[in-house]
């Protein structure tokens, strides 16, 4: 009864499991099922989950609801390219805007605070690789993702893009303040 | 019935018996899939010394172009046209059958080169670097998908030949009883592959057309999810063929028999039930798809496919142990362990690719694979780190060590440089254990994957690694150039062996098939249920081994506690 021969015994469903089998399988499935009830407890207990809320959008749509933002809450611009520093009120609905190749504009946040942050993209899928924190997040265009965030510790946090977008991708960095 | 004209030889070394045409599409199949492998080791060159900081040898633009062909040439050429011949060897040669429709099964063969080859052609023309996934909206040339298309719909007739071949060797009445386990596994991986290229064909089309204007677009989204049920369920099919294999190997090696059929097979019926709901995996950091969906898939519904990975993690070292305890090697709870045949590639091998595979590849692809663990490594560097312990240390090098049976079993031809192959496992296995580590560790850093330059040279924002990150890479680097030094000498031996081996016999060819004389049930085999706690070595691996995986699942989870709220 090798197995690369038909099994010697033809009802080999029958055939008993040995000791060891059949502990690491009662072993086995228990971890199985407590992975599994983790990832459903974290959405109950954790403070981590993605959001789901997306909607429909399309580049103009959400570029309008940026720049209305932008207008009214920068404070001040920064590198060469003038890229507006947007510091919203805490709660309030925050756009960044990802596109071939930067992300706009650069946010400031305050620590503790709760925010509404809606990403999208203009044209290709982009990466939002929030480091040194590590929060990774797809940002595909035409949908709109909308993920309330709460920064627990304040510094400089770069937004580096960690999804393939052609040529200039290693180019495509953003910046969020958190005092 | 129409009678085939065909001729069937038993190997004198093996005991197996090839038929005809079965083992000349194998041969072209396993040939044309090593010559992939070369040109995708010649662009890891090009991939590890670029993304080795203190080199960083390409271009950018050609970077990606590389990187491209790379993963294509490896993930998707290298493997299935191995996989293919391994379908045939499952059916025609286990079962001692002819090979349904041989001319079909050529026609297959055609495709998927011409296939291969136009994909190839297009990304070197330098207009299609889109990466293995090609995301719409960014578009390739119409060549690139075409090339794909083609390539999907030759390796579809080849599991039909292979679906075929079963239903020959049934009205043959070639075998009595049930097909053998490695058979049995090589069908889920054939079940799972008609999945997988249906889906590939469904969103490759439309994306076909749209490169040429035909279809005005495709939904980004819709692109991402349909394309992973064709992306990671290719995968899959690794999965189900290489664990074949193993079976295989420890059936060759120390005619080990499953310690139960019963086990073994529902862990491959489990793959069938739920491997594929895994595409779910690279979604998790998606818009637009609800939390339900997330955790029923990517926990392939309450994680029943992990649970077949860990059976058969258990039941081939485990077979293995009752096989060498029967020889007499049964002192303590390893010596059928030191006692194994270390010095046959074969044997080492496939080892090291289960060890690898389980510990490296299956432990970080859950942790990966949990929806909210997902966002600290979603798009990092620990993804290609993950897949290259899978399909590499997996899939690969269980090829690689299979080969060494097959140069004189099928290609007839004795092995140059034995010594040579011997530490080729090692040398390439090992390097790659510490290449997928450092690979991984850098991803919990954060690093990008598919990222030319992690300076970020020329952004008015650049962003500084740590010096941990930078020394990471580095070891990407250096333990990659050692993995591809591995991988040459595997080249070299085995296309070598087939330019100047000794041309071995070939064995006795007859005009009719011998059927497989039926086996008597051994007293062993009776017996196995009551041995009571039959292989304690294995058992103790798998507690190390459990211990590892609950050790580092929660880590990883205590790392997500101290990010900021999200919800």
């Amino acid at each position: 009864m090798s197995a690369i021969l038909p099994p010697a015994e033809r009802l080999w469903y029958r055939h008993p499991i040995d000791r060891v089998e059949g502990t690491w399988i009662a072993i086995a499935l228990t971890w199985c099922l407590i992975m599994f009830f983790m990832m459903v407890g974290w959405h109950i207990w954790g403070k981590q989950n993605l959001s789901t809320e997306t909607y429909r959008t399309t580049p103009d749509k959400f570029m309008a609801k940026t720049q209305a933002m932008v207008d009214k809450y920068t404070v001040r611009t920064e590198t060469d390219a003038k890229v507006p520093v947007v510091k919203p009120p805490p709660g309030s609905d925050v756009y960044l805007v990802a596109r071939l190749w930067s992300f706009y504009p650069i946010l400031e946040l305050e620590n503790g605070k709760s925010y509404r942050l809606h990403l999208t993209s203009m044209d290709y899928n982009h990466g939002f690789s929030l480091q040194p924190a590590n929060i990774n997040i797809q940002i595909v265009p035409g949908f709109e993702h909308v993920i309330t965030a709460t920064p627990n510790q304040t510094g400089t946090y770069s937004v580096v893009c960690n999804e393939y977008c052609g040529i200039g991708h290693h180019t495509m960095v953003g910046r969020v303040y958190v005092k | 019935m129409t009678q085939v004209q065909t001729t069937y030889r038993t190997c004198p070394r093996s005991g197996l018996q090839f038929e005809r045409n079965a083992e000349n599409l194998m041969k072209a199949n396993a040939f044309v899939a090593v010559v992939w492998l070369l040109i995708g080791g010649l662009l890891a060159i090009g991939v590890v010394l670029t993304r080795w900081p203190a080199f960083r040898w390409l271009e950018a633009d050609r970077f990606y172009q590389v990187l491209t062909a790379h993963g294509i040439d490896m993930l998707i050429f290298w493997i299935i046209f191995f996989e293919i011949a391994v379908l045939y060897f499952a059916s025609s040669t286990l079962l001692r059958c002819r090979l349904a429709t041989p001319k079909i099964a050529w026609l297959g063969f055609a495709l998927m080169v011409i296939g291969s080859v136009t994909t190839n052609v297009a990304v070197y023309r330098g207009a299609s670097s889109v990466m293995m996934t090609s995301y719409v909206p960014m578009m390739a040339e119409p060549a690139f998908y075409l090339g794909l298309i083609l390539f999907a719909v030759g390796a579809l007739v080849g599991c039909f030949v292979f679906f075929g071949t079963l239903v020959v060797a049934k009205r043959d009445k070639t075998y009595e009883g049930s097909v053998p386990l490695v058979t049995f596994g090589a069908i889920t991986a054939a079940i799972i592959a008609v999945f997988t290229i249906a889906s590939g064909a469904i969103i490759l089309i439309p994306t076909w057309l749209m490169s040429m204007g035909v279809v005005k677009e495709v939904n980004a989204l819709v692109y991402r999810t349909i394309w992973w049920a064709f992306g990671h369920s290719s995968q899959q099919i690794n999965v189900a063929a290489h664990i074949s294999v193993w079976y295989l190997v420890a059936a060759i090696a120390f005619g080990a028999k499953p310690m139960s059929e019963r086990v073994s097979r529902t862990a491959f019926l489990l793959y069938i039930l739920f491997l594929q709901l895994a595409s779910a995996h690279h979604l998790l950091a998606d818009p637009g798809l609800s939390t339900g969906w997330k955790v029923v898939n990517t926990s392939y519904f309450m994680y029943f496919a992990v649970l077949a990975s860990m059976l058969h993690g258990l039941t081939i070292p485990g077979a293995m142990e009752v096989a060498q305890r029967q020889k007499g090697f049964t002192k303590g709870l390893f010596e059928w362990l030191r006692k194994a045949p270390w010095g046959n590639p074969t044997f080492s091998g496939v080892f090291i690719a289960l060890i690898g595979f389980g510990f490296l590849g299956g432990i970080s692809g859950v942790m990966m694979g949990t929806e909210q663990l997902n966002m600290i490594i979603h798009n990092t560097i620990y993804v290609p780190g993950h897949f290259h312990a899978t399909v590499v240390i997996g899939t690969t090098l269980t090829f690689m060590a299979l080969t060494y049976t097959l140069i004189p079993v099928l290609f007839r031809r004795e092995m140059i440089a034995p010594k040579l192959a011997q530490w080729q496992p090692y040398l390439f296995g090992l390097s790659m254990y510490a290449f997928v580590l450092v690979m991984m560790g850098a991803g919990t850093l954060g690093v990008s994957r598919r990222h030319w330059d992690m300076a970020f040279q020329g952004s008015p924002l650049a962003y500084e690694w740590p010096g941990a990150a930078y020394l990471m890479m580095g070891m990407v680097g250096l333990t990659g150039v050692i993995a591809i030094v591995g991988g040459a000498i595997y080249i070299y031996v085995t296309v070598g062996s087939l330019l100047w081996g000794r041309k071995l016999e070939g064995g006795a060819s007859a005009a009719t098939f011998t059927a497989i004389p039926r086996t008597a049930p051994t007293v062993a085999a009776q017996t196995t249920g009551s041995m009571g706690f039959a292989a304690p070595g294995t058992f103790t691996l798998a507690m190390v081994f459990l211990l590892a995986f609950v050790l580092y699942y929660f880590i990883n989870w205590k790392y997500l506690s101290t990010l900021w709220g999200l919800s």
